[in-house]
């Protein structure tokens, strides 16, 4: 009757939400006067999960699931879950994880609600608060099935400590051939870079900078915060930078602490991509741009003297405040 | 190849989002409707495949009848016919299982679907409808070539892309980069004429349990002033003594 919580690993290491779920997973099982049990794949470090107010982990140590499998995974979980009598499961928002949830769903009959932003609101009957019309609007949401399964929110409910000792337990999962008829052939994918989902800061470029050739100075400002850097739409159905940056409504969410937008007037579809971001920072030339209304700090200038100059200062804060 | 695309009708993203009857919906007054973006992706991705494989287009929705415009406009775009589930689509269990009966009905080998829908951004139709027709699923689709009996998706990740082999029957959740921007279509007059020919079946719901139901919705709370410094000094000590994020 425990709570199940997904933990995400990478490469042996768990990812920052697995520690922000694994806090949520410890509130609610409190509200339910259970426990909260982690599932891990192939993670090193699984007594951490303890810090967060986990109890029990299930350590999935199998080499076919070193890649992630959406449906090997959901097929995993959903046994783990049936082993554990879990009518509660709690799972983050990564890509990875959103592209398996409702394969997890569809096996469970289970009742989900992503993109939650608070601990649940009540428990009997079940009901959370979540982001809708792509960040224009929450809605509280009630599920009604036997099985819940909530997506929390990136960086929105955050990590908290709650240390607990966390047991260990093996767990094997009977697969068969008929959960890789996906396989994974090829990765591409930027190494040692913060990525837009994961980063603390965003620095994000639009039209203003005229053109690719001027994006130097958005990666050198985000190399020296450690940032990710992203781009308005325009920017991205231009060909300037890659789809992969497209942040807004179509494009990627960002819910970081901190987004810098540069060149950026804020179209209706960029603001609500971007307000789950905690703080937001706007270099415009234009005054008028709505992009001021929707920010906390700004600055009316021309990009291309703020810029650098914020580049400098900042790497002389930074070797100030190492 | 049979392909259905599943369309969902949603507020226009320029959209103002405003909600009626003690903020329990919402008000679509005054509110243009659109084929739901990440679905017009994966529409356009299906005429490629017709135009260029010889496949056929078929689209579904579920929905009451004033979204008949909008799977009009699918039409007219060059899907050759189209199903119209007629229910609200509340619940994403719900939806998933209605088009799961209409899939069913047409033996489809590629199911398209959006990424999320723009309105509830659930994400979740196309990968419960794979998992209710056992077939495979790809979701942050942008990519997909199909040859014979296998596909070869793209897939979006955090920081990259991942190709997947995969065999059809597929289900995918499509998103921008599946075409680009400027491939998406706008009907023409022909197109026009020919969709108000085609058919448009209406069909009543099958018995299914709805998992999820939206209670009271509400708006983020208006945001203070923007604090407008005129030097990078004051920013810098603002971001780190007052909003403690750098």
């Amino acid at each position: 009757m425990s709570v199940l919580v997904y933990t995400e690993s990478e490469n042996g290491k768990f990812k920052k939400n697995a520690f922000e779920v694994a806090s949520y997973a410890h509130v609610v099982a409190k509200q339910m006067g259970t426990t909260a049990t982690a599932i891990s794949f192939n993670a090193e470090g699984n007594t951490d999960l303890g810090v967060y107010g986990v109890s029990k982990v299930l350590n999935v140590s199998n080499d076919k699931l070193k890649t992630f499998n959406a449906k090997a995974f959901a097929n995993t979980i959903a046994e783990a879950a049936e082993k554990e009598g879990a009518k509660v499961i709690i799972l983050s928002s990564s890509t990875d994880t959103k592209f398996m949830a409702p394969l997890l769903v569809g096996k469970l009959g289970a009742g989900y609600v992503p993109n939650v932003v608070a601990a649940p609101e009540n428990i009997s009957p079940f009901s959370v608060k979540r982001t809708a019309f792509s960040n224009k609007a929450f809605a509280h949401t009630e599920i009604n099935a036997d099985i819940k399964i909530v997506g929390v929110s990136n960086n929105a409910f955050g990590a908290h400590e709650n240390s607990t000792s966390a047991s260990i337990e093996e767990f094997n999962p009977s697969l068969s051939d008929i959960d890789f008829s996906s396989k994974s052939v090829d990765i591409d994918k930027v190494v040692g870079k913060a990525t837009i989902a994961d980063a603390d800061i965003v620095v994000s470029g639009g039209r203003g900078l005229k053109g690719p050739e001027n994006w130097g100075m958005i990666e050198e400002l985000a190399e020296v915060l450690g940032a990710a850097t992203a781009c308005s739409k325009p920017v991205s159905d231009l060909g300037w930078r890659p789809h992969g940056e497209h942040v807004g409504q179509t494009g990627k969410p960002v819910a970081s602490n901190l987004y810098i937008a540069i060149g950026i007037s804020g179209a209706i579809q960029h603001l609500a991509g971007v307000s789950s971001s905690k703080v937001k920072v706007v270099i415009n030339t234009d005054p008028e741009a709505p992009f001021f209304k929707a920010a906390d700090y700004g600055i009316v200038g021309d990009a291309f003297e703020v810029v650098p100059q914020l580049i400098e200062k900042l790497k002389v804060f930074k070797a100030q405040n190492a | 190849m049979k392909i259905l695309v599943c369309i969902s009708n949603v507020p226009d993203t320029t959209s103002k989002i405003n909600f009626t009857d003690g903020d329990t919906k919402f008000d679509s007054n005054g509110v243009q409707f659109v084929i739901n973006p990440n679905d017009e992706f994966g529409l356009t991705r299906a005429m490629w495949f017709k135009e260029k494989q010889g496949a056929s287009v078929h689209v579904a929705t579920v929905g009451g009848p004033a979204t008949e415009p909008t799977i009009r406009k699918a039409l007219a775009i060059g899907a050759d016919e189209a199903v119209r589930v007629n229910a609200e689509p509340t619940d994403g269990f719900f939806v998933a299982q209605q088009l799961a009966e209409v899939a069913k009905n047409g033996s489809y080998d590629l199911v398209i679907g959006g990424r999320e829908s723009i309105d509830f951004n659930g994400g979740m139709v196309p990968g419960i409808l794979a998992s209710l027709l056992e077939m495979n699923f790809v979701n942050n689709c942008i990519g997909l070539e199909v040859e014979g009996n296998n596909a070869t998706a793209m897939r979006e990740i955090d920081g990259g892309k991942e190709k997947i082999s995969t065999t059809l029957p597929l289900v995918i959740g499509g998103q921008k980069g599946l075409v680009e921007e400027s491939d998406l279509r706008i009907p023409n007059m022909r197109g026009i004429m020919m969709a108000r020919k085609k058919a448009l079946r209406v069909v009543e719901p099958i018995d299914a349990k709805k998992t999820t139901e939206d209670t009271k919705f509400e708006k983020p709370a208006a945001k203070g002033a923007v604090k407008l410094v005129d030097n990078v000094d004051d920013l810098i000590n603002l971001l780190h003594n007052e909003a403690k994020v750098i």
